[in-house]
């Protein structure tokens, strides 16, 4: 019989179940006082704190964005304002599932898949919870409409009005100028989270950049009523924003075309400079890009297709590229062997067509192979000759060329205002200990003095050496900004004027330069001769491929690229320099027969009305310079 | 059987008053609390659901509705229920399979089975009455404690609906199963060596689930529960906005439908699984204290049912369902101040939803059929 034995099983079991009902009665006790202090930590301890936190959620300071300054070229042509522009926004939270969301707004736009993935990088870069962030710009009326159409099938979506950046002048000003585009990461780390809590654009180049602060104004405040949604529910206080200041650029638009028009589409970079203020008055590097795109963020393929090109548009080879000034800086270095004593104006060099250390074979060789005979300064720099320039180098070693050289700003940032220049290379014994741990030897000098070997220069170096030479020594950063609500930009860090122990030492080096272009065996005499003014010009090559000892350079035998880059430099009218141009033809290979005209070209347009003739404000007050003027009518 | 009735309400001073309860197979104590829940529910969902009367209808409906299928399930007598569990079981399973070959999907889970027209509910919701009666027939069919034998049995039951419906992906409902189960084989007097080496083997379990079964979607959960301030944007959102919730509350509260946090909308879900924030923002310390109280009188009186319960079967089951609502409690207060991670635990009775408020009166009309039928079943 079971039942006896079940009976007594029961009252185990019963046991077992009460013990275990006791322990889970404690057990629960226990938990339920956690929960209770948890409470009481949260509602009492931490009261204060989450009053605050329940209190901020209600009143939202809302950010309003300040207008971005505008861009004016020097006569107030307009080179960035900003459009009225409907962008698409999108709200994480509101959208339940986004990725649906995000599904729809393609189709309903007929979108391809890699806007859906910029649409996604951008959401990413949402700051704050609830905020709406735009992720398709420039919407058309007709996108508007579908978007109306379909809102009730796009959750968290809004068509927002917003002011958006814009070049009217496309890719003239995309290497000057610059553009803005989104904030990304990075620059959200180090950007003022208050100022630009209403911003969604930065400067990432050029003027844009370098002027950001002031360019984007101070952030203005709304006090509002929102529930969590982000809705606005009443407006409570309001600050308006500073607007950024108008920034007025030394450029001028039409000079800009004018030297865009004299590269003609060749590659390329001129940049000319006013010398006596240090003013920019054209920078163009070529080719260039529309910088509009960059705004409000140019597609995948597009960027690659900037990126990838042979011709290198996103390339700023007026700041960026570098190149051996080659003999464009041999009137520079002749002001250095003036000053420095190791020549005088009438010392003269015998050139045999090369130059030879002593007790040396390697033959430095000149560019004439036939030689240029008995020269002196003014014929070594109008005939470009090296062997005089290497003799003047070697007798000046490499300590004071550096020196000198970098007096010319040569080997470092000349620029007040321009974010993307490099310094350049200027090299010196240190310089080369630490780069090669080698020493220096006497033949690289010997070759510095024609402006090869290490040395290394970007265009607007080399157009402010020039301007150097122009001016006296007189040291004005090449600048962009011509003023900033009517300020003129101030120089931080000025470098001393150039002075030397006889100020004729200029006048030698210019008189040389206007040999280059009117002389009877000037190297650009063909381009001099139809100026209407007096030109002191300089010509110059740079090799893109070296040379062996013995070897001919041969153009036909060398591709396209690999050919040298011709390179000028000059300033004008000779006797009170208005405008100093530098000019470098990527593959040009002749400075003086390619690239002197385009800076002819560059200078006539600047000084010469439409008449063919000085523009009044640079004809000069004295008679004997009148003369000058009158020349090319005989 | 009613003059079967009178004679033992004799020795019952609490039965004698209530005689007519005692004959409709009604517990007074349990019926008392839950109404007093079920009215004050919709109090608190009045304000959290920004007034609005429809959700107020339909959770006072959703009651109405349990509370009747309460009353049903009370006039079962646990031995008739004994005999039907283990069939249960197979179909509940069975559901649960359909669902995961042919289920209806919503947000992102498949848990619901969906025949147009004519339902649409969740095989995981009878799960949580199956589960523990299962373990409770399972065991009582044995002398206590359970041996290993019987407990390693017990778990092959348990986790078979718990990795399907886990795999829905329903951590919480899985979770409340699992425990449900687990509670039974414990009142059944699991040795403590036995629990002591299982937590210690669950560690690497919970290793190795972490990175061949959690979902992204759960994993996340963790991790903003670890550091909620990390992931402001996402989940996290809920922590920190819920916490601020509860704290501004303070003692007293700001007052019945005086709250900010729900009433701007800044609270998620402030209807359903996050209700007590809204309640522990307008009631205060107290309110939330009130609560606590009442939900810990409904235990009480469900531990005192599972003591004087007669049969092994409704010892054990009768255990595993008071014990299992005290974890709804637990998971959803301790979820919504940040001591747990976050899972989709709704709080018992005062959520806004219809599934939950069934299946938990459908519970509580087990305890009451294993308090009512007692007597019946000492006489037989």
């Amino acid at each position: 019989m079971p039942q006896p034995i079940r009976l007594k099983d029961h009252e185990k079991d019963a046991r077992v179940v009460r013990n275990r009902v006791l322990v889970g009665a404690v057990g629960i006790l226990a938990l339920t006082l956690v929960l209770f202090a948890r409470m009481y930590y949260l509602q009492v301890i931490q009261y204060d704190y989450h009053s605050t936190l329940s209190e901020n959620n209600r009143v939202h300071v809302q950010p309003i964005p300040p207008n971005r300054g505008l861009i004016y070229d020097r006569n107030g042509v307009i080179i960035a304002d900003n459009r009225p522009s409907f962008s698409l926004t999108l709200t994480r939270e509101r959208a339940g599932d986004w990725e649906t969301v995000l599904d729809t707004v393609v189709e309903v736009l007929a979108l391809t898949p890699e806007d859906r993935e910029l649409f996604e990088k951008r959401l990413r870069q949402g700051r704050r919870p609830f905020e709406p962030v735009p992720i398709y710009f420039e919407l058309s009326e007709e996108q508007i409409a579908r978007i109306a159409v379909n809102q009730f099938r796009l959750p968290g979506v809004d068509v927002a009005a917003q002011l958006v950046r814009h070049y009217p002048l496309r890719e003239h000003f995309a290497h000057s100028v610059g553009y803005v585009g989104r904030i990304n990461e990075q620059e959200l780390k180090t950007l003022d989270p208050v100022n630009y809590s209403g911003t969604h654009h930065i400067g990432k180049t050029g003027i844009e950049r370098f002027y950001e602060d002031e360019l984007h104004g101070e952030v203005g405040y709304e006090e509002v009523e929102t529930n969590a949604r982000g809705r606005v529910l009443r407006v409570l206080n309001r600050t308006d924003p500073k607007p950024g200041k108008d920034l007025q650029l030394t450029l001028d638009t039409q000079l800009q075309e004018a030297a865009e028009q004299a590269l003609g589409g060749r590659r390329g970079a001129i940049v000319a400079l006013e010398p006596s203020t240090g003013e920019v008055l054209a920078m163009v590097s070529q080719p260039s890009f529309d910088p509009n795109p960059f705004v409000t963020g140019i597609s995948f393929k597009a960027y690659a297709e900037l990126r990838d090109s042979i011709d290198r548009p996103l390339y700023n080879r007026v700041l960026r590229g570098l190149y051996p000034p080659g003999s464009t800086i041999k009137p520079v270095v002749a002001v250095a062997g003036l000053d420095a004593g190791v020549v005088t104006p009438s010392t003269r060099v015998f050139d045999p067509g090369f130059y030879q250390l002593p007790n040396y074979d390697h033959k430095y060789r000149n560019w004439n192979r036939s030689g240029d005979g008995w020269v002196d300064l003014r014929l070594a720099i109008a005939r470009s000759n090296d062997t005089y320039f290497y003799d003047l180098a070697h007798k000046m070693g490499i300590d004071r060329l550096h020196d000198y050289m970098t007096r010319f700003g040569l080997g470092q940032r000349v620029s007040l205002d321009m974010y993307e220049e490099t310094a350049g290379l200027m090299p010196s014994r240190d310089w080369k200990r630490g780069r090669y741990k080698q020493a220096w030897f006497p033949g690289e000098t010997i070759i510095l003095g024609i402006g090869q070997g290490y040395m290394q220069v970007t265009p607007l170096q080399l157009a402010q050496a020039t301007s150097l030479v122009a001016t006296h020594g007189k040291w004005i950063r090449p600048h962009l900004a011509k003023s900033l609500d009517n300020e003129p930009p101030v120089d931080p860090d000025p470098i001393p004027d150039i002075k030397l122990r006889d100020d004729r030492f200029w006048d030698y080096a210019r008189q040389g330069m206007e040999e280059v272009m009117h002389g009877e065996r000037g190297t650009a005499r063909k381009v001099g001769n139809s100026a209407v003014y007096r030109i002191a010009g300089k010509s110059g090559t740079a090799q893109v491929v070296a040379i062996r000892q013995g070897e001919r350079y041969n153009s036909a035998a060398l591709a396209e690229r690999h050919r040298d880059h011709a390179l000028f430099v000059a300033f004008a009218p000779a006797d009170d320099p208005k405008i100093v141009v530098a000019a470098m033809v990527e593959n040009g290979e002749s400075g003086s027969g390619v690239a002197a005209p385009v800076v002819k070209q560059v200078i006539d347009a600047w000084l010469l009305g439409e008449d063919g003739q000085l523009k009044p404000e640079f004809r000069p007050a004295l008679p004997m310079a009148e003369q000058k003027s009158d020349r090319p009518h005989e | 059987m009613s003059s079967f009735d009178r004679t033992i309400s004799t020795e019952d001073v609490l039965k004698r008053r209530s005689s007519l309860l005692q004959r409709m197979h009604i517990d007074g104590w349990l019926l008392l609390i839950l109404l007093l829940l079920g009215v004050g529910s919709l109090f608190v969902l009045y304000s959290a659901s920004g007034r609005h009367w429809d959700l107020l209808a339909k959770q006072a409906s959703s009651f109405g509705i349990g509370v009747v299928a309460m009353i049903v399930i009370a006039q079962f007598e646990p031995r008739f229920m004994a005999r039907w569990v283990p069939l249960a079981y197979v179909i509940g399973v069975s559901l649960l399979l359909v669902v995961e070959v042919m289920g209806h999907t919503a947000m992102g889970a498949t848990r619901w089975i969906n025949i147009p027209g004519v339902i649409r509910f969740q095989p995981s919701e009878l799960m949580k009455i199956i589960m523990p009666a299962t373990i409770a027939w399972y065991l009582s069919r044995h002398n206590l404690p359970p041996r290993l034998k019987h407990v390693v049995i017990s778990l092959a039951l348990i986790v078979v609906p718990f990795a399907l419906i886990a795999k829905q992906p329903d951590l919480g409902t899985s979770l409340l199963i699992l425990a449900s189960g687990a509670f039974v084989i414990f009142i059944a007097g699991l040795p403590w060596r036995w629990m002591l080496g299982a937590i210690a083997a669950s560690v690497p379990v919970a290793v190795g689930m972490w990175y061949f079964i959690l979902h992204d979607y759960q994993k996340r959960r963790v991790h903003t529960f670890l550091d909620p301030e990390s992931d402001p944007l996402g989940s996290g959102w809920n922590i920190i906005q819920s916490k601020a919730a509860i704290g501004s509350g303070g003692v007293f509260g700001k007052g019945w439908l005086l709250g900010t946090q729900s009433h701007l909308d800044f609270l998620p879900e402030s209807h359903t699984d996050f209700i007590i924030a809204v309640l522990s923002e307008e009631l205060g310390l107290v309110g939330v204290s009130l609560l606590l109280l009442v939900y810990l009188l409904l235990i009480a009186r469900g531990l005192v049912i599972t003591v004087q319960a007669q049969t092994l079967f409704g010892k054990l089951l009768a255990g595993g369902l008071t014990m299992t609502f005290f974890v709804y409690v637990f998971i959803n207060i301790g979820m919504v101040s940040g001591l747990l991670p976050v899972v989709g635990v709704p709080l018992p009775f005062i959520s806004y939803g219809g599934t939950h408020m069934v299946t938990l009166l459908s519970s509580f009309g087990i305890l009451m059929a294993i308090q009512t039928h007692r007597k019946w079943i000492a006489q037989a």
